[in-house]
């Protein structure tokens, strides 16, 4: 497990060596773009229309019943853009887009297509990771804006049309444009740009040292999914408490 | 502008000294030792799983020796910038060839990453190459479409348009019927004379190796048991060699 850390490490200092390189991969970057969006965006406008929903829908009857109704949309808009949409967003970003990359590379690595590159004095960090991590770090924050509008209007829509909250759609927003700051906003954005770069590099890595076959691809796809998983819930921590601190 | 870079970079000689590799605690090649001239067309023959493959790998640097070294044109390929001095190229034996590419962007991807040439050259030499391996029309198809024999003839033509010093081919002849086969081995041999390269093949295919090799190296069990022309190597009183070399369906 160290050595897997040190080893990203070691992929992530080449990758950002290899920066001066982007713009000569800048093709397959707007490609990786392009499939990102596309893989991703419906699902994203889903899953955040519901967590907004379920965030009004867990507070708000509570929080109407203790006459502390004005407070729905600052509580729905801060947890929206501070923690649930990076969070979810990096997840689905990893379950969608991660696994399409380990398996992508792993099959590539196990298919020769690799050593095939390296003999023809091609870089696979230039040619295969430098634009996968580039791309995902601009599409994850860029997700995440558009899930923390969606999501709020999710908490919105629950908290205007549920009969046990029942606010009008002015108090709600009101209320969260008086909590929630552009700092709120950029630190969910901070957030979200980490967290692309960690799915970015571990299942880069993850492909690139597969081994054994097909049923290798499988394992090096799981792996990547899951350990990208387990960075991001651990790494969101680290980060709020460092943000905290910088106070954003 | 092809006509002039061709032949530019004329063929090396390759010295494998002493390679000896292990993968964990297991060695696979016991202390090789080979001196391959420059121009040749050299055959690396042996049994599956005496280790040709992995020797193929540490001779374009895939692989790194636990000890001795391969010198390309007297320098040694662990060097950084080796594979910008000289021009390796490898037929994989599954063709290594990007499934995510059409045949025309896989043939011509050397000079496209490398920006050695104006896109419509590139693509002039590309149908030149596709042409003659007989792929002609086979440019936006994509690998996946492809039979085996394909495959291999387009692997070889994207070899060919780096204008190779020295082509590695790893069993081209497997998974194909023989006919394919015998014209695969015309074709190495037809290339090598009419390019100046030094041509090293890997096979367990006895009629391929007999075929085309200028000289022929018998690997066993990660040594290399004997070198010599066909000639030479039939006249051997190495019992393994005989062996090998005698093994048949006559019962
Ligand atoms: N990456 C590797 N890790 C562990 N063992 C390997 C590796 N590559 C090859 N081997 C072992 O080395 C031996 C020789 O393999 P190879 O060179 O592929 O044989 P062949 O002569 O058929 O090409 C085999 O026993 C194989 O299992
Ligand atoms: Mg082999």
């Amino acid at each position: 497990m160290f050595q897997d850390i040190g080893e990203m490490l070691i992929l992530f200092w080449r990758t950002l060596q290899a920066l001066p390189q982007l713009w000569r991969q800048r093709l397959k970057m707007f490609d990786q773009l392009f499939e990102i969006g596309n893989a991703s965006l419906l699902m994203a406008c889903i899953l955040s229309l519901f967590i907004g929903g379920v965030l009004a829908l867990q507070t708000g009857p509570v929080m109407v019943e203790r006459g502390l109704s004005g407070l729905i949309g600052g509580i729905v808009g801060l947890s929206v853009c501070k923690e649930l949409a990076p969070v979810m967003m990096a997840v689905l970003i990893a379950g969608r887009i991660g696994s399409a990359m380990a398996a992508e590379i792993g099959s590539m690595r196990v298919y020769q297509e690799i050593d095939a590159l390296k003999t023809m004095n091609i870089n696979p960090i230039h040619y295969l990771v430098l634009p996968r991590v580039v791309a995902i770090s601009l599409a994850l924050p860029m997700l995440v804006i558009f899930a923390i509008m969606v999501g709020w209007m999710g908490g919105a829509l629950v908290s205007v049309f549920n009969n046990d909250i029942s606010i009008s759609f002015a108090s709600y927003f009101n209320n969260l444009r008086s909590v929630v700051e552009l700092g709120d906003v950029l630190n969910g954005l901070i957030k979200s740009f980490i967290f692309a770069m960690t799915i970015g590099i571990v299942c880069c890595h993850q492909g690139l040292c597969t081994i054994g076959g097909p049923r290798g691809i499988g394992r090096s796809v799981t792996k990547a999914v899951v350990n990208s998983i387990v960075m991001i819930l651990i790494l969101d921590y680290v980060v709020t408490r460092v943000l905290l601190y910088f106070d954003l | 502008m092809s006509q002039a870079s061709q032949n530019q970079h004329p063929s090396v000689s390759v010295e494998v000294k002493g390679l000896r590799k292990s993968f964990g605690s297991v060695e696979v090649l016991h202390g090789i030792d080979l001196n391959i001239k420059a121009r040749e067309v050299f055959v690396i023959m042996g049994p599956s799983g005496s280790g040709k493959s992995v020797l193929l790998k540490h001779l374009i640097g895939l692989e790194t020796p636990n000890s001795g070294d391969v010198l390309i044109d007297g320098h040694s390929i662990q060097a950084e910038d080796m594979l910008e001095r000289y021009r390796l190229a490898m037929v994989f034996q599954s063709g290594g060839l990007l499934n995510s590419l059409t045949v025309a962007e896989n043939v011509g991807l050397y000079l496209t990453e490398h920006r050695l040439m104006p896109q419509k050259d590139i693509d002039r030499l590309v149908t030149e190459k596709l042409e003659a391996l007989g792929l002609k029309g086979q440019e936006n198809r994509m690998p996946e479409a492809l039979s085996g024999g394909m495959k291999k003839r387009v692997a070889i033509a994207r070899a060919l348009v780096i204008d190779p010093q020295v082509i590695l081919y790893d069993e081209p002849t497997s998974e194909l019927d023989p006919l394919i086969a015998v014209t695969i081995g015309q074709e190495i041999k037809r290339l090598n004379q009419e390019n100046d390269v030094t041509s090293i093949v890997v096979t367990h295919d006895r009629d391929l190796a007999f075929g085309i090799a200028d000289r022929i190296a018998l690997m066993y069990d990660g040594k290399v048991l004997e070198v010599g022309t066909p000639k030479e190597l039939q006249q051997s009183k190495n019992e393994q060699v005989q062996k090998f070399l005698n093994a048949s369906f006559k019962f």
